[in-house]
């Protein structure tokens, strides 16, 4: 499955998909789930937390590890996304569909500098070796 | 550092496996999905790579007696061939050296299969030993042998299907039990819950073994998955469970210790000399989230530590094997600080899964 190009992506493996209403919505890529396993728990950050730009704010845990999921930009949580509550494994079988949380950017600038496509595919090809 | 290979290396990437380096050797970890894998070995049957384990055979007039004083579980309940024992070996201040399995097979020769990670200090703490009370004997560490687990309620039919000349000798078999085949060592153990064989054989031949088993619907399992199994069976983990810092009475093996024969044997004295303070329990998680290793369980009684923590794939939730204080009860709700929350746990007796049910 390759990145979809209307999405922005960061180093640690969050994809963000900017909204008409100013927020932003972020998940984990098809490469991140792929690493972590069967994924059996996931804990979305508490609305209205303040966040600021790589800050762990997410936890995503595999039945092998828990992984941390970090804010992309800095700014404040939205709503975080229970269908995963009962339903974790949506984020294996559809990981560009399966958001993790919403957000609202202090500045929407920080969003747009973040990776496209290209630039995290090249990413994850340089973590391979 | 290079990592150590089974005969199985280029077979398992074959297959798809992911590779990871497992205490120096390159091990795979699961093929797809290791809940798929997981749920295979409960439901149908699968098989596992364990050709980083090592066997040793001890041959010599005085094998029954070195192993008298070697073990702490007692090899005088071995009483015909083929007969299995699942002991601890502990240095003389009862720490764990490692657990491993016994096999008698006769009065000159006991076989003792031992973990992959302690393997070298293992043989050499048994030499050590053998050359201090049983200079005659003679320790073989066999490398040139592999040995595949296969496990799951169909394990055996698939086995004797791709094996026909061992059934007449494994079919009587009983849990702890072996047989002789020849080239084929069988015996009807596992680390997971659930019927089935580990076969010691050839390393020449384990290549050809795996791909008929394969051919015969046997998938393939990796390490992720065994470590789910081995936990919902309520199974010790070397390095993780105990250790060398911990005796056998405060891992949750005080059955598998031979207290009451007058029978020395090494670690003896310690144990007799230091009465349990802790003890091993199961945990069930009561809130959302996963048990993990290393969390910390606050109780009435005092601190604990998980273990081994994982989620169930068979019960769907997550347990944990911890060490506790000795008054912590069954039925007890403890507080397992995981990140920044203190979450509910209920104290429960392990095993959690067994033959393919869940026991909680």
């Amino acid at each position: 499955m390759s990145n979809p190009t209307n999405l922005k992506y960061t180093a640690s493996h969050e994809w963000i998909k900017t909204e008409a209403d100013g927020t932003i919505t972020v998940g984990i890529t098809q490469h991140a789930q792929e690493l972590l396993g069967d994924i059996v728990f996931v804990e979305s950050p508490a609305v209205g937390r303040n966040v600021t730009a790589k800050e762990e704010c997410a936890v995503v845990e595999s039945v092998k590890a828990a992984a941390d999921i970090y804010a992309p930009v800095s700014g404040i949580v939205v709503v975080g996304n229970s269908a995963l509550d009962s339903t974790p494994e949506l984020i294996n079988s559809e990981p560009y569909a399966a958001w993790i949380f919403k957000m609202k950017p202090s500045n929407m600038a920080d969003v747009n500098s973040l990776m496209d496509a290209a630039a995290y595919q090249a990413h994850v090809n340089s973590e391979a070796h | 550092m290079t990592l150590k290979q089974t005969p199985l290396n280029a077979a398992h990437r074959t297959m798809g496996a992911k590779m990871v380096d497992f205490g120096g050797w390159d091990m795979p970890v699961n093929y797809g999905s290791q809940m798929d894998e997981h749920h295979q070995v409960r439901r149908d049957v699968g098989m596992f790579d364990v050709s980083h384990m090592r066997t040793v055979d001890i041959k010599g007039g005085d094998v029954r007696a070195f192993l008298r004083y070697l073990l702490a579980n007692n090899v005088d309940k071995l009483q015909f061939s083929g007969k299995a024992l699942y002991s601890c070996m502990l240095r003389p201040n009862a720490g764990v050296i490692d657990d491993l399995i016994v096999y008698f097979m006769d009065e000159q020769w006991f076989r003792i299969v031992v973990n992959a990670g302690t393997a070298d200090k293992d043989v050499a703490w048994m030499k050590e030993q053998a050359a201090k009370v049983a200079p005659s004997l003679t320790l073989t560490p066999r490398m040139e042998l592999a040995m595949v687990a296969v496990q799951g309620p169909n394990a055996r039919e698939k086995v004797w299907q791709v094996l026909p000349q061992t059934k007449a000798a494994t079919s009587e078999l009983q849990a702890f039990q072996a047989a002789d085949c020849g080239e084929y060592f069988i015996a009807r153990t596992g680390y997971t819950g659930e019927d089935g064989f580990e076969i010691i054989l050839p390393a020449s031949k384990v290549e050809s073994f795996w791909k008929a088993l394969h051919q015969a619907g046997v998938a393939p399992i990796g390490l992720g998955a065994r470590d789910t199994l081995r936990l919902e069976a309520g199974m010790n983990l070397y390095g993780q469970d105990m250790d060398e810092t911990i005796n056998p009475l405060e891992a949750g093996l005080a059955w598998t210790v031979d207290l009451k024969s007058e029978r020395d044997f090494i670690g003896k004295a310690a144990l007799l000399a230091n009465p349990p303070t802790h003890k091993m329990v199961g945990l069930v998680l009561q809130d959302r989230g996963v048990l993990r290793g290393h969390q910390v369980v606050h109780t009435a009684a005092g601190e604990g530590e998980i273990t081994s923590g994982s989620f169930s794939p068979t019960l769907n939730l997550s347990i944990a094997m911890a060490r506790v204080p000795r008054d912590v009860q069954v039925g007890d709700v403890v507080q397992v600080a995981i990140r920044d929350k203190m979450l509910a746990a209920k104290v429960v007796k392990y095993p959690f899964v067994r033959n393919g049910k869940g026991l909680i």
